[in-house]
């Protein structure tokens, strides 16, 4: 600022400007400033506490992470666990289903909903009220609707229906799906306001494009409508699949893993053996793998993205 | 001979608000009718009746003699173009066309041949390939003409095609579309509150307000006999000057008693008595100097603002004590309170029925 008020004359320009490293730290010093704090948390949060987290993954640490250097032994002995094995064939199969249930659900409801029905405000609040809840919440109350003797099951055989049996809940073959229901109860509204938003942003002049062309309207969702929501699809996915790694809660809620370990998830392994098992070191082993596979789904997808910016356009 | 397109008794209403009232409108086989009024008119709305997009509460729409009141819009035989271009964005140009013949199932070598014949006509072979995202906006528009076009309908519709595109590019793509015309023959029905589009298109215009057409003529019939004020006000730019005063037998008296004589004025129905009465006349109808001298009426005049618009010359003065607008050559000079002599020829003039608004 100061060197503004310098009277400009000729042979003095050169000698009053300010140096290149200054030049650098100076130019819009406030927006500078405004980064510093999530610049720190960047570096220290996300990279200092993943390269901790990696770290102690190779060490023996058990209730403190003291421990000293011992290579890749904790992961040995993490893919030898049957348990850790069963929660990744868990999650892969959980998510798979949950996102693309999650997806059709949502688009066919948020379709739905789009037929300019009345009562719509309604309806999206109906549907979007399950997301308001917490997972813990959403297990609990399934858990009452599910159980075998309490729930669906004992309520409709008191009623004389016998021969019913809804006992997923208690079943390891079909745990899973029970975890799915209630997955999908809590999760679908919110994603059918995602693509409710998106088929609102459509020119109606597309759609009566279509209509002069012939197209059906089931056709005329899938082949036009649907790729010009592409934002809203990754937006979708992107929220959805960060909620399916991390499903933890639910799972405590719902049924706290069991039967046996039918229904383990990778999260509530790493939080058990970190806080409740006493052996950090295996958890963060855990925490780690969790990481990579984020990772290896992650990189390929931002370089399909973002990397070939010279082809778009 | 056969009409092209029919709308008989054609009603329209949302709720209680009547959008259109037994509206009818015959359109011969390759004519080219130009929809023109204010946004609310309804003009968009029967464009979108005829093509099958908006239900209709009463009355029948005949295309090529067939009725296709309750039909679909792709069994009416119809081709429409929007404002917003409405490509389909994900597609190519080339898929943009076909789309609609794929999903009809037409064989390929048909859809081939239609999209090349399409894409020779509006020239748009180098774009086959791209994406709408990656085309100016006179490309697009023209990529949506072709998706009409491969449809091979006896009858295009257009919903105010040019409004998105700039002035230069407007009066290009005009120019292309009366070409356009004239190549294929077809019945084309054309939206737009653009007067300039309506008169270099039209082969007649039909000029609504309120969902009822007021006057439906050739360009030429429009703007030298409007049928009433109404249409008077709305063509022309600038607008036709109007005076108001009373006509009784062959003398109309302004306002400020000034008198112009109108025994020339070809009446409908000769008034009886005395009459309020607006008389009009088109800026350019005015004379000014010595070519002023021979007119029936004629006075002078003090000039009070000059418009120099580089061919012409726009001046605002006042005759019988109300603004006038005329237009002369840029040759004269002219400037800020000369006193000039103006006249002009009731005959090329109109008048209206002060109280009906219709032309007398």
């Amino acid at each position: 600022m100061a060197d503004t008020a310098v009277p400009l004359e000729a042979g003095t320009e050169t000698v009053n400007r300010p140096g290149l490293l200054k030049r650098i730290l100076l130019h819009n010093l406030p927006a500078k400033i405004a980064a510093v704090p999530m610049m720190l948390t960047v570096l220290v949060v996300f990279v200092g506490c993943t390269i901790w987290t990696i770290y102690y993954s190779m060490t023996n640490s058990k209730l403190l992470p003291t421990g000293k250097f011992i290579g890749f032994d904790q992961y040995e002995r993490l893919f030898a666990t049957s348990r850790w094995n069963v929660s990744v064939t868990n999650l892969i199969a959980y998510g798979v289903m949950s996102l693309v249930f999650t997806l059709v659900i949502g688009f066919v409801l948020a379709v739905l909903i789009d037929q300019k029905i009345r009562f719509e405000s309604a309806f999206r609040t109906v549907m979007l009220y399950p997301f308001a809840l917490s997972f813990i919440v959403t297990g609990l109350v399934w858990q009452w609707i599910m159980n075998p003797t309490l729930g669906l099951q004992g309520t409709l055989r008191n009623l004389g229906w016998t021969n019913f049996t809804f006992d997923w809940i208690a079943n390891p073959r079909m745990v899973l799906f029970a975890l799915l229901i209630a997955g999908l109860w809590h999760g679908t509204g919110f994603c059918m306001v995602l693509m409710l938003a998106g088929l609102r942003g459509v020119d109606e002049e597309i759609w009566k494009a279509a209509r002069v062309d012939g197209i059906p309207t089931w056709r005329t969702y899938i082949s036009i409508v649907l790729p010009m929501m592409r934002g809203v699809l990754v937006t979708a996915v992107v929220i959805i699949g960060s909620g399916i790694v991390r499903l933890y809660d639910l799972v405590v809620a719902l049924t706290n893993g069991g039967p046996g370990i039918s229904s383990e998830v990778p999260a509530k392994y790493v939080f058990n053996y970190m806080f409740s098992g006493g052996n950090i070191g295996q958890g963060l082993a855990g925490a780690t793998m969790m990481l990579l596979t984020v990772l290896i789904i992650m990189i390929p997808w931002a370089y399909l993205e973002y990397g070939g910016k010279g082809k778009r356009t | 001979m056969q009409h092209s397109v029919s709308i008989r008794d054609l009603s329209l209403n949302f709720g209680n608000v009547k959008v259109l009232e037994h509206l009818n409108l015959d359109i011969a086989q390759g004519e080219f009718i130009v929809l023109l009024g204010p946004s609310g008119c309804g003009k968009s709305t029967l464009l979108n009746c005829i093509a099958g997009l908006l239900d209709v509460s009463d009355g029948q729409i005949f295309i090529s003699g067939k009725n296709v009141t309750w039909l679909e819009p792709k069994d009416r035989g119809i081709g429409m173009v929007f404002q917003s271009y409405a490509l389909y964005p994900q597609m190519s140009v080339e898929r943009n066309l076909s789309f609609g013949l794929r999903v009809a199932g037409m064989p390929k070598d048909e859809i081939e041949r239609r999209v090349a014949r399409a894409a020779e006509i509006l020239q748009i072979q180098p774009l086959l390939n791209r994406k709408p995202a990656n085309l100016s906006g006179g490309q697009r528009q023209r990529v949506a003409i072709g998706r009409a076009l491969v449809r091979d309908v006896d009858v295009f519709l257009f919903d105010e095609p040019l409004s998105n595109l700039d002035a230069k590019l407007r009066s290009d793509l005009r120019v292309e579309i009366k070409r356009l015309h004239q190549r294929l023959k077809n019945t084309m029905i054309y939206v737009t509150h653009d007067q300039i589009e309506a008169l270099t298109l039209a082969d007649r215009i039909a000029i609504m307000k309120n969902g009822v057409i007021q006057q439906l003529a050739d360009p030429h019939t429009i703007y030298n006999k409007p049928v009433n004020l109404y249409v008077a006000g709305f063509i022309g730019s600038p607008s036709m000057n109007f005076i108001t005063g009373s006509v009784d037998g062959t003398t109309f008296t302004a306002a400020d008693g000034t008198k112009i004589p109108v025994g020339a004025y070809d009446f409908a129905a000769s008034p009886a008595g005395s009459l309020k009465a607006v008389l009009g006349v088109r800026p350019e109808h005015i004379l000014l100097g010595d070519a002023a001298q021979g007119m029936p009426f004629k006075t002078t005049a003090e000039i009070e603002i000059v418009e120099p618009m580089g061919s012409e010359t726009l001046a605002w003065t006042k005759v019988a004590g109300v603004p006038v607008t005329f237009r002369c050559s840029s040759d004269i000079p002219l400037a800020v309170g000369d006193k000039v002599t103006v006249g002009f020829d009731i005959a090329r003039g109109s008048l209206f029925n002060a109280e009906t608004e219709n032309r007398l």
